[in-house]
């Protein structure tokens, strides 16, 4: 029932907003559509010489899920190298049960979406953005 | 004849389920109503007693299917007001709507143009987009107004002498606006444009007069009118039928194929090629037959009470806004919300927590979430067998929202 997908992690996670807005010069930045339910959402990054995300923000047109996983993804992308980005989309996926495995913090809020197949896209939306991003 | 909610509720089995412990509070009826034991038990017969293929067979059991087939013409008409030759069954509203584009359309000329409005669900938009594609059409789009309703005054701006068809969904399935349809009809009548109404939200409101509302086209889907899904009704003025070429060709809507030539059979069955959707027409025809024995004036008072009493409950919360219009006059009861800070895909998830069942989005209307610069709104939409109960929950559920996801 929906009372628990709408857990308080969740729900702090959306409210924290960790890394909202736009950069003044992101050095790549993408936007991804879910045509299914409209939401969306534009990724800018900055990539430093050595590879490593510098700096993100996020502009989320969208539900809660999707507000929530921008946040978290925020979170702790900043100081990764590129090419382990893909590693935090499999720790979503696993949260949400598409994957096998366990999933690690902050991704482990979404373990009540593993229920609502319908809304799991929504928790992806992000991760594609960044991804368009970085590719 | 009085309306006995209690009486209606019992008529149809899923209301009383329960389901994840709860009863079911079903508010998405303009997405897909539920459908009675009437048209249950009619679609059990024909499959348990009648079940052939129509028009083909000299058996009894062809016979049987082919009487049953076109009797549901018959109620489907009386519904309507029309003849039977005049009603087409289609696969959906949305097939009705794509078969005009498709064979009116193929009267058309380049630069003959085809007026819609900003708030017409997709089935009446990307059809006549394809066939602005194919023949080099025109279209134009009457605006809408803050309340919600196809803006009238710009009949006159935008009908001109090449304006060929006007279409317009007779009831919006966004705001749950009535349109004026004899306003529409005197506008076209003097650039002698037909009309077409998209009846998808209407039809599942009681019985209609086509010919007293002066139209030329009616398209209206199965499911939403308590029938079965995968079949849908265009009804058409019989010349016009007479006028339209074929849209799908293959068995049934011939005259006589031969290798070089081929004719076609005289309306409907022109426009049925191929085995048609015989249980959901026989299905459809007990549906309509199930809503003309019905009270409609009580029932449409009983409608618009609860849309009163969602409304009126709905401005009781914080940050609750309508899309559409707030009086209940010239309005069916479809009810768009926003709640402030909470995506209605959020409202609509709590509201199944709840059990309630709602539709959130863009409806298939992204142009009218584009005009009033919305993510979507979340909708409740009534039937007649809704009740108190379900509005009141349904204003829990929202509640609830407000309270824990903002
Ligand atoms: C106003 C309107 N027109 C057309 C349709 C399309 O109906 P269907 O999908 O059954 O063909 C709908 C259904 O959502 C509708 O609400």
């Amino acid at each position: 029932m929906s009372d628990q997908l709408y857990q308080e992690r969740i729900v702090a996670l959306a409210k924290a907003k960790t890394g909202a807005g736009k950069l003044a010069s992101p050095t790549k930045s993408a936007r991804r559509d879910n045509p299914l339910c409209g939401d969306r959402v534009t990724i800018d990054v900055t990539v430093d010489g050595n590879g490593k995300i510098a700096e993100i923000a996020h502009q989320v047109r969208g539900c809660l899920l999707c507000q929530a996983s921008a946040s978290a993804l925020a979170s702790v992308a900043v100081g990764r190298d590129v090419a382990s980005i893909v590693d935090l989309r499999h720790d979503a996926e696993r949260a949400i049960g598409r994957e096998s495995g366990e999933a690690h913090e902050p991704f482990t809020a979404f373990a009540p979406v593993r229920d609502y197949k319908s809304r799991q896209e929504c928790v992806l939306l992000p991760f594609e953005a960044l991804q368009d991003a970085l590719s | 004849m009085s309306f006995d909610v209690a009486d209606v509720r019992r008529q149809f089995p899923i209301l009383s389920e329960i389901i994840d412990g709860r009863p079911i509070h079903y508010l998405d009826n303009g997405a897909s109503a539920q459908t009675p034991l009437a048209v249950i038990d009619a679609v059990r017969t024909y499959e348990t007693t009648g079940r052939a293929n129509v028009l083909r067979g000299v058996h009894r059991l062809a016979e049987r299917a082919t009487e049953a087939y076109e009797n549901a013409r018959i109620e489907v008409a009386k519904f309507l007001g029309v003849q039977p030759m005049e009603v087409v069954f289609t696969g959906g509203c949305t097939a009705a709507i794509n078969l005009v584009a498709y064979s009116y359309g193929q009267l058309l000329k380049p630069g003959d143009r085809i007026l819609l409005s900003e708030l017409e669900h997709h089935s009446n938009i990307v059809p006549w987009q394809l066939l602005r594609q194919r023949s080099g059409i025109e279209l134009d789009m009457l605006p809408v107004t803050l309340d919600g309703r196809i803006d009238l005054t710009a009949l006159p701006r935008l009908l001109t002498n090449k304006t060929k068809l006007v279409s317009l969904a007779h009831v919006s399935n966004v705001t749950g606006a009535l349109l004026d349809v004899r306003a529409v009809v005197e506008a076209a009548n003097t650039v002698s444009a037909k009309v077409m109404l998209d009846g998808a939200q209407r039809a599942p409101h009681g019985p209609l007069d086509l010919p007293a509302l002066g139209i030329d086209f009616y398209a209206f889907a199965g499911h939403k009118a308590y029938g079965p899904n995968g079949i849908g009704i265009l009804w058409a003025r019989p010349e016009l039928l007479e006028a339209m070429p074929p849209f799908h060709g293959g068995g049934s809507m011939i005259g006589r194929v031969t290798l070089a030539k081929t004719t076609w059979a005289p309306p409907p069955r022109r426009f049925e090629a191929g085995t048609p959707p015989i249980g959901p027409a026989i299905g459809l025809g007990a549906a309509c037959q199930w809503m003309a024995a019905l009270d409609w004036s009580a029932a449409h008072d009983h409608e618009m009470a609860l849309v009163q009493r969602l409304m009126d409950g709905l401005q009781g919360i914080d940050g609750t806004r309508l899309l559409g219009p707030a009086s209940l006059q010239n309005r069916y009861p479809v009810v768009s919300f926003m709640l402030d800070g909470v995506h209605p895909h959020d409202v609509a998830q709590t509201l199944d927590s709840f059990g309630v069942a709602v539709r959130a989005g863009h409806h298939c209307a992204q142009p009218l979430m584009d005009r009033f610069d919305l993510d979507g709104t979340t909708r409740a939409s009534m039937a007649p067998y809704n009740d108190n109960d379900d509005i009141d929950a349904l204003l829990a559920g929202v509640r609830h929202a407000a309270k824990t996801l903002r």
